[in-house]
């Protein structure tokens, strides 16, 4: 492996850990649910996907032929991540306009001893 | 006859392409495993895919993804900027935007690339009233945002599946 | 070079996992932990993929690919029972 992709692999690396780590503090730092919602859906995504192709180049300069299967969980990630953001901001309304009880007591019931 | 081999041509290539770099393409027999799965789920799952659009231009479509990767990146230095930065100077807001488009596929799919660009977070598509609600991290000026978000993506993706 | 880098990027986010953990104790609300629970499962594919560099091995790697999966469909399942749990009271 020569310098050049070792630095190109490191500096990945490094920064792709950054991300995650900045997408964790947004998500505790930030005051409202909606708020810490953009964390972890950019930075954190953001932060694996570099760490993913950090990988895909590093098996791929050892000489036992180009890796590419890195690439699977990074395209994966980028989908599922609207998503994700989506449902919960949609599960995070919903729980805000019909009130906080209501959803409490769903938990409750489940937990009910004699219901089964 | 290729319709009923293949009727859904763009699935098959996905099926294929995804197993090549899953398996790392490691052997002529993987391939072939490949090339059978490809040609057996979309033949299995035909009635759950909706009915595709015509991808009328793919090289706008290619050079769009590009601006799309660039898009993502710019995006996460200013989310990573405003986390770290003070708080109070935020303004989180809800905005609507309103739609042109008319096809759920393509708003589903204007709606992922909001939520992975600039500071927003797509949450809920109206098809009613075709309107998309997003929250934005700062958002001091809704209209600039509505006005960014409808030039540079929904236009470009109407252009791009003719709708 | 490529030692330093993954012992940092490992303190980084073992950083960012405590983190998460912090959320999901305090949470206030359930969105809050589901979140927070995510972004754990994700955080720890980052984590799986570097040591797997650092051992210079490829079997974690599908192990990568399995967490992503199921804390996909996991996120997606709790999100549906507090959409759906809320509709049938």
């Amino acid at each position: 492996m020569s310098t050049a992709t070792e630095l190109i692999i490191s500096t990945l690396i490094v920064l792709g850990a950054l991300f995650v780590l900045l997408g964790s503090v947004g998500l505790a730092r930030l005051p409202d649910f909606f708020m810490r919602l953009h964390g972890p859906t950019k930075a954190t995504t953001m932060g694996v996907g570099a760490t993913l192709l950090a990988s895909a180049i590093f098996f791929s300069v050892q000489d036992r032929g180009v890796s590419l299967h890195e690439l699977a969980p990074l395209f994966f990630l980028f989908i599922t991540a609207p998503v994700t953001a989506h449902l919960l901001a949609k599960a995070a309304l919903h729980r805000k306009s019909s009130g906080d009880t209501s959803g409490q007591a769903a938990q409750a019931s489940e937990h009910e001893p004699g219901q089964h | 006859m290729m319709r009923a081999v293949l009727p859904l041509p763009r699935v098959s290539l996905m099926v294929f392409v995804l197993w090549a770099v899953i398996t790392n393409a490691a052997s002529f027999g993987l391939l072939v495993l490949g090339a059978i799965l490809a040609i057996v789920i979309p033949l299995l799952s035909r009635n759950f895919w909706p009915t595709p659009r015509p991808l009328l231009r793919p090289w706008r479509g290619l050079r769009f993804l590009g601006l799309f990767a660039l898009d993502i990146i710019t995006a996460n230095w200013r989310v990573a900027r405003q986390i770290i930065g003070p708080l109070h100077r935020l303004a989180p807001a809800f905005v609507e935007v309103p739609l042109d488009l008319r096809d759920p596929f393509i708003a589903t799919l204007l709606g992922s690339i909001v939520s992975l660009t600039p500071g927003t977070v797509s949450i809920h598509v109206d098809q009613q009233r075709w309107v998309l609600l997003v929250h934005a991290l700062d958002a001091p000026d809704p209209q600039a945002l509505i006005d960014e978000i409808k030039e540079r993506y929904e236009r470009a993706l109407k252009e791009i599946f003719a709708c | 070079m490529l030692n330093a880098a993954i012992e940092i990027a490992f303190v980084l986010i073992a950083a960012a996992l405590a983190l998460n953990l912090y959320r999901l104790l305090i949470g206030p609300d359930t969105t809050d932990r589901i979140l927070a629970l995510d972004t754990l499962g994700i955080n720890s594919i980052a984590l799986l993929v570097l040591y797997g560099v650092s051992k210079n091995s490829t079997a974690y790697f599908e192990v990568a690919l399995l967490l992503a999966l199921l804390g996909f469909v996991g996120t997606v399942a709790l999100c549906k029972f507090l959409l759906r749990g809320d509709i049938s009271e």
